[in-house]
């Protein structure tokens, strides 16, 4: 773009003015409004947007909620509590901070495995994806520092077993948790490092979602089909079409979160967390929050500390070598009826671990869990490596048009044949 | 290869095809109720940063008022703030009282600031800039008319409490309050 | 949509099975309680007789320091009655002039005094044991309530072939059996002002709805709140599907 004035088209002076100084709305009306999207979305793609919305629940009630918060070991527990009777609507803020959290889990578990079926991991997409996996990753610590912030007894010994983990690493284990707790045990100065942190994290997640859509909108979303738009009869602008659909998913969503909210809003936390922390008495059964136990079930799966420790965490990280470990040339598993299967067993096996590490570590359970984790790495190592080989995929159909309007519209790029259904392309 | 489609894309949704006020109806209904919505959801947010329930329980206080003699002042804290409780002698009463209105900057009977003749109450709050006047203590300075003085500024507060001299704008404010038996009273 | 429901059956599964509380006692029977239903809302009179039943019995060892005496006004008493109620107790406050701490008559806006100063002096008291603070216990407990209830009506004799250590008492709902706290609760022993017979069921099922109302005060205007939501969310729902609808019909996807 040459320097000087952006060569704004918006009508209002005002807006005009600033749209030739800083073309925000020239942006918007480009990516939001006529972006060329994939005509063929079906509700699984709606996740993207209800993450977004997800997190800026989070970073709002959660800006309110610190203005009352106390991030002291003695004060923790009560400024909560006081958060939750004298404090205005503060029951409400606090119960959707936290049941958000689940439900922001929910939505990306979805988003993932929305990716992983439909190959959206795939070139040119990899960036894109391992964007999305940083997120996760940053969403998980958030989560956890969080959790520890009302100061319960699970707050504490959650802290507490998962800082342990560090100590798994020969040598400098022992210093390196020494370091993070700033003490000898968990204590205050834990509890301040991870309030501030908690507030911190959002922001980088924030940032990192910026990149993460930037990077979609170069490449253009994956659709159903698993074929890229050959031509404008293959997309429909992303204003009003997806706008709308995504509002649709939204309230439906917003629904099962008041259900919860308003209704259950312990049904997914641990009762032990309304027992003050106590350093010297731990909780007959520690669990995490749901949406850790898989990667707990992985951890306890292997009798080794530091095998476990780095099993679980490389549980995460094998997500970021996913565009190259399956090297079928087809992207959705709408073509590929061996790996769907294979996939499906995957997400069982996801949640059989997310089942297994809620209960006590012995049998049957340690065994399921061992059987359930070496299917979890045999997929990703050597099932999808070998299927991208060996598989005999379903024909692709010609486009995405093709494939939505019938064998008619099959003309690639040309002018669609004058049926209603195509007028809003024939107006562009 | 999406960027080279985005010219030839439609500006917005396509227009007149049959049906188009019944749809433009329908949005409008539903962009109003999204509305209210965020409406309602906005409102738990601001109300949230007003007094909590404990703070409004701390939002009166009760004051023992028997153990100040004549000429003697006690200050209590209200709502954070400092608030002069002045059991006064009858000559500061008499000396309130003799003075023309017309001498006032913010004038005031003595009768209308006070609800027993000898009890002032008032927030020990400068009506300049916040300060906390002088005038508790036996020893402090009271300024030149023997009730208030405040350092920062030099405000001169008479018996009364009434502003006489330097830069306030209005006399020392009276909150609300009540006895509630002839030794106890409620501010607030 | 299969992929859907493959997924919405995987979760169910994996909701419908909540971590169990330790140890082997058998789970609590569901007591039926109002305020854990739907639209559930606190029975007034059982809130105060329960209020009466913790002040004259629970209160001797165990507090609830996240409650102030104002708190009350909830329970359907007027505001004469529960100063009356404050003033029967007295708190520390200070230090006064005299730079010594002093006792005072508690006001509304006072916490609920403690039994003891500290954990040290309550275990002292209890024989070695703690009395827990009872402010969220219906929250700290799973099935909270109904626990609650089935541990104050569980006292039974112990089966043949158990020995209570010292001290100990069996009860048929408390993790391991063997709880430190006597049975408290015998028919009669409180006198209702509202002449409800004081059965140790009546006493039990009315201390637990008082204490689940100390846990979640807001209980009743999250419910409402809860019920205008989803049907305001009902409608809108059915507002944009139709737009949405509308928007798409002339469009083949």
């Amino acid at each position: 773009m040459a320097i000087g004035l952006h060569d704004s088209e918006v009508k209002n002076p005002v807006l005009r003015w600033v749209d030739q100084r800083l073309p925000v709305i020239t942006m918007l009306q480009k990516e939001y409004g006529t972006f060329p999207t994939p005509r063929n979305f079906n509700y699984f793609w709606n996740f993207g947007a209800l993450a977004v919305i997800t997190l800026v629940i989070m970073i709002l009630t959660g800006v309110f909620l610190s203005m009352n918060y106390t991030a002291h070991t003695t004060l923790a527990f009560e400024s909560v509590e006081r958060i939750m009777r004298d404090v205005n609507y503060g029951w409400l803020m606090r119960y959707v901070h936290m049941n958000g959290a689940s439900m922001f889990f929910i939505v990306v578990f979805i988003h993932i495995y929305r990716g992983m079926y439909y190959g959206s991991y795939k070139a040119p997409r990899e960036l894109l994806w391992m964007l999305g996996v940083v997120i996760f990753l940053l969403m998980m610590a958030t989560a956890f520092l969080g959790y520890v912030l009302p100061w319960g007894q699970m707050s504490f010994w959650g802290a507490t077993v998962i800082t342990n983990l560090f100590s798994a690493f020969p040598l400098i284990g022992p210093e390196i948790v020494t370091w993070l707790w700033g003490g000898f045990s968990v204590d205050n100065p834990t509890l301040n490092r991870f309030f501030s942190l908690h507030y911190l994290l959002p922001f980088v997640i924030t940032g990192v979602v910026f990149l993460h859509v930037a990077a979609l909108h170069v490449t253009g979303s994956n659709n159903p089909l698993g074929i890229e738009p050959k031509g404008p009869q293959d997309t429909l602008p992303f204003h009003p079409y997806y706008t709308i659909k995504d509002s649709v998913g939204m309230v439906a969503y917003f629904a099962l979160f008041a259900l919860l909210v308003f209704f259950m809003p312990n049904y997914l936390g641990h009762p032990d967390n309304y027992i003050p922390a106590n350093p010297l008495v731990t909780p007959a059964h520690i669990v995490p929050e749901w949406y850790f136990l898989p990667f707990y079930a992985i951890l306890r799966a292997v009798p080794d500390k530091l095998g476990g420790v780095l099993l679980m965490f490389g549980s995460i990280l094998i997500w970021f070598a996913l565009p190259w470990l399956d090297t079928s040339k087809v992207r959705s598993m709408r073509f590929r009826p061996i790996a769907r299967i294979f996939f499906f067993l995957w997400v069982i096996s996801f949640f059989v671990l997310m089942y297994v590490g809620g209960k006590p570590a012995e049998q049957p359970y340690v065994i399921i869990a061992q059987v359930a984790t070496a299917y979890y790495f045999l997929w990703f190592l050597v099932i999808l490596p070998l299927l991208g080989k060996y598989e005999r995929t379903l024909p692709l159909p010609e486009s995405i048009a093709a494939a939505v309007l019938g064998p008619r519209a099959s003309t690639g790029g040309g002018p669609l044949p004058g049926a209603a259904t195509a007028k809003p392309m024939e107006k562009a | 290869m999406a960027d080279s489609m985005a010219p030839q894309m439609a500006q917005a949704a396509p227009g007149d095809v049959p049906g188009t006020t019944k749809r433009d109806f329908l949005m409008l209904t539903t962009a109003a109720f999204a509305a209210v919505g965020v409406g309602g959801i906005v409102w738990p947010f601001v109300s949230s940063m007003a007094p909590a329930r404990d703070v409004l329980a701390l939002a009166s206080t009760e004051v023992d008022i028997s153990p100040i003699a004549a000429g003697q002042s006690v200050t209590v804290m209200w709502r954070g703030k400092p608030v002069f409780v002045r059991n006064r002698t009858e000559e500061e009463v008499r000396e309130a009282r003799s003075v023309p209105m017309s001498e006032l900057k913010d004038p005031a009977t003595d009768e209308s600031r006070v609800k027993r003749d000898n009890w002032l109450v008032v927030v020990g709050v400068c009506t300049h800039l916040g300060c906390v006047p002088l005038g508790q203590k036996p020893t402090d300075a009271k300024g030149d008319y023997n009730g208030w003085f405040c350092p920062c500024h030099g405000s001169h507060y008479d018996t009364s409490a009434r502003i006489r001299r330097g830069p306030a704008p209005s006399n020392l404010l009276v909150p609300d309050y009540a006895f509630t038996s002839d030794t106890m009273i409620r501010i607030g | 949509m299969k992929l859907l429901k493959v997924l919405a059956v995987t979760v169910a599964v994996a909701m419908s099975s909540p971590v169990l509380a330790a140890g082997e006692a058998p789970a609590p029977p569901n007591a039926r309680f109002g305020f854990n239903s739907f639209f559930g809302s606190f029975d007034r009179g059982a809130q105060q007789r329960g209020f009466q039943v913790y002040k004259e019995v629970c209160a001797a060892c165990h507090g609830m320091r996240l409650l102030s005496y104002r708190n009350l006004l909830d329970l359907g008493l007027s505001e004469p009655a529960v100063r009356a109620i404050a003033a029967g107790y007295t708190v520390q406050d200070g230090p006064n002039d005299e730079g010594q701490m002093f006792e005072r008559p508690a006001r509304l806006s006072d916490r609920f005094r403690s039994p003891f100063p500290n954990e040290q002096a309550a275990r002292a008291g209890n024989n070695g044991a703690l009395p827990p603070d009872l402010s969220v216990i219906v929250k700290a407990r799973h099935d909270g309530a109904n626990y609650v209830r089935a541990l104050l009506t569980g006292y039974v004799e112990p089966p043949p072939g158990v020995t209570l250590a010292d001290g100990m008492h069996y009860n048929e709902y408390f993790p391991g059996h063997q709880i430190a706290m006597p049975n408290v609760l015998n028919d009669g022993q409180v006198e209702f002002a509202d002449g409800t017979r004081a059965t140790v069921d009546q006493m039990a099922r009315d201390v637990t709805t008082f204490l689940a109302w100390a846990a979640e005060p807001e209980t009743e205007q999250r419910k409402q709140m809860g019920v205008k939501i989803l049907i305001f969310l009902a409608i809108l729902g059915g507002l944009v599907y139709a737009t949405k609808r509308k928007m798409w019909a002339e469009v083949k996807h």
